[in-house]
Formats: structure tokens, sequence, C-alpha cells
């Protein structure tokens, strides 16, 4: 029976067997990344990813004796598109069994309620702001505990006392920074010692506000930057740093919107020692790790290729989805969103990631350094794995909210103190 | 209690090892500080092979504070290689077999396969890999010590520049022991700028005493560590503390200048910037009254002309950097004749046609490079006479990139003004501009007229793009940032007035400096475009109106 599957499967990877019998018995995964528009920078990897994750997937078997088929749209960075395509994978004739996609909280705002009205599955692997939890997203990237809060702890430990935020002026940056203001605050830190600023999308005159953020760090205390600056605007930022002569060793910067992709358009000599936060880096070291290196730089035919940590979300997404697959015996989505939960699935830095009830994930969290290649060294992590929390217990308006959605509770924003739920299944 | 809220992991594995780096960052100055007074002479000799091996093994843990002490163990060691194996570390090429006990140093790790020699003998060791070797990991603490170790080692034979970099760092160190030694040291320097940092660092230590004489020295000090200090004793109750807050004042205000005179500079670096992306589009607009959405791309083909150059040159950013200049003027404004040929002059005098046909060939740009280049950045290399900064003093300094192109937008201007005043061409168009008819009437080809303007509107975009490659990101999105900026500043400015242009785009790039402090930078941009439209609407032709009837 098995050699008849694979068999099978060998000839419909080589593309013998009849097109429409091909269409009645494959599993469609559909694939939400723009390919153009400001986004393609850091989305069309993941697509490329996922490809090569699907054709592996193909080459082992497939999925319940299936082969699985790519569905690959372009929302060309539009957020409304995303959310018109979504429903499109949705709906239309290409039934998709699961989405893999979008990068920014907007865009996933955006595709939030076409996937709760429509049923869907989407996995979204980038670290967000937390402060939401839906019935059919599961976030695969970093929650602000995974990330954020971390990443301060181990700035504390090195003696910071003043803080710079950072950011780009849109919702994620502004939450975290609200969260870590008021964490910071709870850790006895004066206001006098925070500074918040936020710049546009793509913004390159950074000279006054570096000039800025040089004097706030001359007062004699120990002071770090957390840079929630985003995409573009972070080459010409970490450029007038090293020009204005700042190193990591007066004022250390930690980002959570850099990684190996955004390194690979700057001269990393002069940036040695500034910090990111994340679940992964390229440098971990992992068989594993090693092991998908290999494939991707195999798979892409570049030998400079990098990789990073939404790639490693995906990574993880997609096999967490194929074990809830295995397990239910279907693609239905009710049945796989049930079994998902409690999955694991190992990760690429050596352990293994849970998808909680809350449709988040469990990861270590890593800060490493810059190094002069362009990669990180990780110099810190944390012993064990921390579990994704949907809502800040650091913002007073959800410290008391959490998100369940097992059965019988189904509740994406359930209030402990009152024990109402005011969103999801379990609200009626 | 549900897994949810099992999820504060207080980060463990940092143990007091981090909280002493403040500590140990003291050390690492006084040791140096004490290397460098006492002028050391270090006589090494060869140690056994087996101690070589047991200083390198104490470098195996993941506890960072236990490096900290192997390396400074390595140091104080006889070993004939440590300054080799510091460096090495210090780079992070220093590592050892994962599966063995040798020690290697990585010679060249570009690639995945690196060379490697033998870290005890520097005998070649064939290649290893990530996964055959295992790179010793420092964080900034440890960076910060090996820096200072290495410099140590190589003190004696410090020229001046050395010194000076030891004599700032005494600033705010001096203590009761080592005042005689610095004292000393003060007797035997004969640079000037060496002993004046001396000077500062020994009143600052008598001031920090109670010696209010010492403050005569410090008078017009700009370095952070003497205000630290002072604004400390100023606000105590010393008996200094009143004659110490006048000399804080003193610093205070002559600092306040410095800052007022680096935010101009800021300004007109930004206002540069503005200038030459819209200069182009001054030209353009101007003359042939053409919405040019496409602008932007242009500037794009600039930068990406800059990083082809330097591709097609490895090890020469400079020299590539300088055959950019004509090579993004000429692939700019050949594309920019394409278009005005193959688009624009069929929509001659249909503004909003010709702004929607431009919009779609700057879609059409940005989607041929991504498709062609791949929608990452590229990294375009500063030459090193573009990096860095002019420091005047401790308070003001200027960045080389920016300065670079502030210096590289006037003389574009200056070369364009010239070009529109002394040229038959510039007589050209200054005819078109004025009275198409009538320029037409005297035998001035209009239509090619259009198209050399076009052109040249275009090669001044790619030059733009020359340009910006230093300070920004080569990307497909490089253009779409400065557009609607470079509308702004010709509107402003007056259309088709090259003064206009400048004065404009200086004065938004300053004003919004200025601005940027005090209101942030999404606010200044939105006070500058509101104060833009309330001035058009007093003053529809903006700064500088073109005179004559047409106005």
């Amino acid at each position: 029976m098995n050699k008849i599957t694979s068999t099978a499967a060998l000839l419909l990877s080589m593309g013998i067997a009849l097109p429409a019998a091909a269409q009645e018995d494959t599993i469609k995964v559909g694939i939400l990344h723009s390919l153009s528009g400001t986004m393609a920078i850091s989305e069309s990897t993941l697509k490329d990813e996922m490809l090569m994750l699907i054709e592996e997937q193909n080459e082992k078997g497939g999925l319940l004796g299936k082969q699985l088929e790519p569905v690959v749209m372009d929302p060309a960075s539009d957020w409304s598109l995303y959310a018109e395509q979504a429903r499109d994978m949705l709906t239309g004739d290409d039934k998709v069994d699961v989405i893999f996609g979008n990068w920014t909280s907007a865009s996933r705002k955006a595709v939030l309620p076409v996937v709760e009205e429509e049923n869907g599955l989407l996995f979204y692997p980038v670290q967000y702001e937390g402060e939401e939890s839906s019935e059919n997203i599961f976030y695969t990237g970093a929650a602000p505990n995974q990330q954020a809060i971390p990443a301060v702890d181990y700035l504390m430990s090195q003696g910071v006392e003043r803080w710079a935020l950072l950011g780009t002026d849109y919702v994620y940056p502004r939450t975290t920074n609200k969260i870590l203001e008021a964490y910071l605050k709870d850790h006895g830190v004066a206001d006098d010692d925070i500074m918040v600023n936020y710049t546009p999308f793509g913004f390159s005159n950074w000279q006054s506000i570096v000039s800025e953020v040089k004097d706030f760090g001359s007062q004699g205390k120990k002071t770090a930057v957390v840079s929630t600056i985003n995409g573009d605007a972070n080459v010409p930022f970490y450029t007038e740093l090293s020009n204005q002569g700042i190193s990591a060793s007066d004022i250390p910067v930690v980002a959570f919107s850099v990684g190996e992709q955004e390194l690979s358009g700057i001269d990393t000599g002069p940036l040695v020692g500034h910090m990111a936060a994340w679940n992964y880096f390229m440098s971990v070291d992992s068989d594993a790790n090693y092991d998908f290196i290999d494939n991707w730089v195999e798979y892409t035919g570049d030998d400079m290729a990098v990789t990073n940590d939404p790639m490693e979300a995906h990574y993880i997404g997609f096999n967490m989805w194929l074990e809830a697959v295995r397990e239910a015996g279907t693609t239905d989505v009710d049945a796989v969103k049930d079994s998902i939960i409690g999955v694991t699935v190992p990760n690429l830095s050596g352990g293994s990631s849970a998808m909680m009830p809350n449709h988040h994930i469990t990861k270590p969290v890593m800060i490493g350094e810059i190094q002069d290649d362009g990669q990180f060294s990780v110099v810190w992590e944390t012993s064990g794995n921390v579990a994704g929390d949907a809502w800040s217990d650091y913002l007073p308006e959800s410290q008391n909210l959490i998100s369940d959605w097992r059965a019988p509770l189904r509740c994406g924003k359930l209030n402990v103190d009152t024990m109402t739920c005011e969103d999801g299944a379990g609200a009626e | 209690m549900t897994p949810t809220h099992a999820t504060n992991v207080r980060p463990e594995g940092m143990t007091g090892s981090q909280a002493g780096f403040g500590f140990r960052h003291c050390l690492t100055v006084v040791a140096v500080l004490l290397a460098w007074l006492a002028i050391v002479s270090p006589v090494q000799a060869e140690v056994t092979p087996q101690r070589a091996q047991a200083l390198l093994q104490a470098l195996d843990t993941d506890d960072f504070d236990a490096k900290a002490e192997a390396a400074q163990a390595i140091a104080a060691s006889d070993a004939a290689q440590k300054t080799r194996w510091l460096e090495a570390l210090l780079d992070g090429r220093l590592g050892r077999e994962r599966r063995g006990e040798r020690f290697y140093i990585i010679t060249d790790d570009s690639g995945r396969e690196w060379s490697i020699i033998d870290a005890i003998t520097f005998e070649d060791a064939g290649t290893g890999s990530r996964r055959s070797v295992d790179a010793f990991r420092i964080n900034n603490a440890l960076r910060t010590q090996l820096q200072g170790l290495i410099a140590s080692l190589s003190l004696d034979e410090g020229d001046e520049a050395t010194r000076l970099e030891a004599a700032k760092r005494l600033i705010g160190e001096v203590d009761a022991q080592s005042v005689d030694a610095v004292a000393a040291k003060l007797d035997d320097e004969e640079s000037p700028a060496v002993r004046a940092e001396i000077d500062t660092a020994l009143a600052l230590y008598r001031v920090e005493q109670g010696d209010a004489s010492a403050l005569a020295t410090l008078r017009g000090n700009l370095d952070t560590r003497v205000r630290n200090s002072l604004s400390t004793i100023a606000a105590s109750d010393a008996p200094i503390a009143a004659e110490a807050g006048e000399t804080l004042a003193g610093i205070e205000s002559k600092r306040a200048w410095y800052e007022r005179g680096q935010t101009l500079f800021f300004g007109l670096s930004a206002g540069s910037v503005l200038v030459l992306a819209a200069i182009g589009l001054a030209i353009t607009f101007g003359v042939m009254g053409v919405i040019n959405m496409a602008h932007g791309e242009l500037i794009m083909l600039g930068a990406y002309t800059t990083w082809m150059i330097q591709q097609l040159l490895p090890g020469q950013p400079g020299l590539a950097l300088l055959l950019a200049i004509p090579g993004g003027f000429l692939v700019a404004a050949a594309f920019g004749i394409l278009i005005e040929r193959s688009v624009i002059r069929f929509l001659k005098g249909r503004p909003l046609e010709t702004l929607l046909a431009t919009f779609g060939i700057s879609l059409i740009l940005q989607q041929l490079v991504r498709t062609v280049f791949s929608p990452l950045n590229r990294r375009v290399n500063s030459p090193d006479w573009l990096q860095g900064a002019w420091q005047i003093n401790e308070a003001l300094s200027l960045t080389l990139n920016r300065l670079g192109v502030l210096l590289f937008c006037l003389v574009v201007f200056a070369a364009l003004w010239a070009l529109m005043r002394y040229t038959r061409l510039g007589l050209e168009v200054r005819a078109v501009t004025q009275n198409r008819a009538m320029a037409r009437s005297m035998g001035v080809r209009a239509a090619r007229v259009d198209m050399l303007t076009f052109g040249l509107g275009a090669g001044v975009a790619g030059l733009a793009g020359v340009a910006l490659s230093q300070i920004t990101n080569v990307g497909p999105n490089l253009g779409q940032s400065y557009i609607v900026d470079s509308f702004l500043v010709v509107v402003f400015g007056g259309v088709g007035n090259l003064w206009g242009t400048l004065v404009a785009g200086m004065s938004l790039g300053v004003i919004n400096q200025v601005l940027q402090p005090w209101v942030g930078a999404v606010l200044a941009k939105v006070i500058v475009l509101v104060g833009v439209i309330l001035f058009i609407q007093k003053r529809p032709q903006g700064l500088f109106a073109p005179k004559g009837r047409t106005s």
C-alpha cells in the first residue's frame, strides 16, 4: 500500500498524472505573502521557504497519502488586498485547507475577520504586539513576552538604567513600547530615564534623533536603545549611529525587527556588538539548523542565502499543521483546530515547540550580538521555553485577560476576574 | 491556572556575572592605564604547548565572567602567541574543534568552508566549517575588555594617537592612588594635545576633592564627563558648589551654541538631500509642465548604477563612487529620454494623463528592478573618506557622508545654474519656459529642447541617486520616499526656478530639524506640510515667482 502511494506520489510530483485527477487528490496550502511592493523585501523569502517545505514534504510522500499543492497569491503590500485574496483562497475554486501568510500587523488585522467568517486557518510567522487571539489564527512568531520583555531583562542585568525607546509609527512599536514603559516603571525606572520617539516608515534623516540619543546617553548613566524601528529605516539609522561614533560599548541598541536578512544590506563592521532579540538565529548551534540551512542554500542556489526568525516560525508552524492533520486524520478546519493544541514539534534551535491553548507557541528567547560577517552570536538565552502570552500582564487593560480555545471554554478573551468571556464561541 | 499564565519565565542563567559589568569595565581601564603609566616592556618567551593548551582551555566556557578571567590570564601570561589569540578572540575567529582537543584560528571566514590554522603552532590545519569548529563567543563587556587588553599589550609602541586615546580615558578615572603617577606623566609628555587631556583629568580630580582653584582649568571644557561631574558637585552642598555651578553654566551656554550650529548643519544636510532630489524635477516640471511621477524611480536608477559600478570594481568604493557620478547621470538621462520620447511627448498639454502615465511607469520601473535585482536591498559601500565624522570638538561633529552630500549638492546646483545661465541650451530652455509659442516662432526647436531638458532633469535625478546611495537604502522603494518631498520643494520654491528650489529645500530641511526635537519626526513633517499649504494659499506662485506676464 505504502509503496503504491509513494509511486503515485512520485508520478504526481513528476507531473505525469492527469491534472484533473491531481486536483482532486491534493491538499491545497495557501501562501499569502507579498511578492511586490514595499513588503516584498521581507515576505518574498517566506514564500520561497514555504515552497521548499512543501516540496520536501511531497518528496517524503505528502500528507494523508495526498500531495500538497501550493496556492500562491501576491497581495502586493496592499492591506485590503490581503483580505480579498484570503477570501478568494477560502471560497474560490482553489479552496485551500490552510493559509501561511502575512507579515505586518496591519495586514493580519485585515485578514482576521475574513478567516473567522470563512472559518479558515492562518499561520502568522512574525513577532507582533500581542493583545489579540483569534480562533482561526495561529501565532508562531513571538508575543511581547517572548521577545521584548526578556530583552529588557537582559539589558537591566547589564546595568542599563536609561532607556531610549525608538520605533516606527504604527501599531506594533506603539503597543510594544506601551508594554515596555509599564514594565520599566514597575521596575523602578524614573520617567526622566525613559525617552520615547516615533518616526515615519522609511525615515532616513536620523541625524538629530541620533544626536539626541547621544546626549540622552551622556548623562553618566548606562543607556541603551530599544529599537522597534521597522524595515527600510534601519539602514540609515545604523549608518548614522556608526558615523556619529556611537559604538555598542557606549550605547548598545537592541532591535526587535532586525534579523539576518535586514543586515545583508548593511556593512556590519561598525555595528559589532549591537543586539537583536529573537527566538532563532541563523548561527544557532544545532544539527536541525545546519540541515535546514543546507537545504535552503541548495533550494535557493545562493551560497550567501540567509535564514531568519520568521522562517523558523513557518518551519515550526508547517510541521505543527502536518502533525495536527495526521492526528485528526483529516484537513477539516474544526478538527485540526482541536487536534493542534498540544502538538509538539522540533524547532531549529535544538529543542521543541508546543502549540498552546491560546494559539501561541512555546519557544526559547535569545539575545544575539551582531558580528562583522552579518551574523549574530548568541550571548544569552532563556534556560527553557517561554510560552507566548496573548494578553500582556503589564498593561492594566489586559492583565486580567487570558485566552483558551480548548473545549468547552473556547474563549479568546476571558476575564479571569469576572469569569466572563468577551470574545469567542464561549461568549454565547 | 492555564498554561498561558506560566509565561513569566524570568531569565535565569544571568547571574551576578553580568551585573559586574561596570566594575570590570573600570578594572580594564585601570589595567590599561597602569600599563601605560609604567611603560611595560614584556619579555616574551615560548610557553610549553601544555601551558598554551591550558590557557586556551580556560576560554572554553559559556560563562562570560569566566571567559573574561581567562582572557586576563592570557594577557598576563608569557605566551608569545597571546596578542594573536586575543585579536582572534576579539574577531570571533578563535575556536576549538567540536570533537577533539585542538584549538584553531580561522584565517578566512568568508563562505561556508573556512581556512583554519592551529592556534598554538600557527600551522596550516586545512579547512573547517561551523559543524567542525566551535568559535568562542564574546559579548559587549568582554569586547571592551579585550580591546583594552590588546591596547595595553601594544602600548610600548604607542604613537601620539594611542597616548591621546589613553589620556582621554583618564578623565574621571584618576584617584588618590594614581594621582601622583599621572602628575609625573604630565612632566614627560611632549604633545600639547595629550598634556591638555591630562591637565583636565588632574583638574577634575582636584575639583572633586574640593579645590576651587582647579575650576579655572575646566572652564569651557566640553567633555561630557566633566559636565556630569560638575553638575553632581553643583547640586550637592559642597563648599565649592556655587563656583562649580558658575563654571557649569559657562560650559552649558557654550554647548548650547555648538548645538545650534549642529542643528543648522543637520538642517542644511537634510535640505541638501531635498534639493538634490527636487532639482531635476524643478527642471522638468518647470520647463515642460510635466508632472513626472517616475522621478523617484530615476533617482533609484542612479543609486543602482552606483551599486553596479561598485560590483564591477570590487575593493575600490572611492573610485567606483567617482565613476558613478557620470555613470548615474547617463543611465538616468537615457531612461528619461526614453520615457519622454515614448510616452510623454504624446500626452503634451494633458497633465492629468501625464501624471497617470508616469505613475504607471514608476510602478513598472520598480517591479523591473525587483525582478532583475531581487526585492532585497543592495549594499553600497562608502569609501573611507565618507565614513565617520569630522570631530571639531567634544560638542560638535559633522558626519562626513552628510557633509559630502551637502557639498555635492552645492556643486550640482552651481553646475546646473551655470548651464542654464551661460550655454545655448540654457538660453533655449529659458526661452521655452517663458513663452513657448514665441520661442518656437523664433526658431527654437521646442521638441528637441523638451527632450534634452527631460534628459537633463532625469540625469540630475540620477546624480541624486548616487548621493543617496551613501546615506540610505538602495532598494526598489528608494524613489517612493522622495517623490512627495520633491514636489513639495518645487511648489514651495516656485515652479521653474532653480534658486527657489535651493532656498525652499534648505529652509524646509532646517525647519524640519529645528522642529523635530520638540514635536517628533512625524508631527514635524505634518507641521511643515500644513505650513507649505498655508503659504501656497497666500502666495500660489511660490517663494520665487518667474517675472513677467506669465505669472
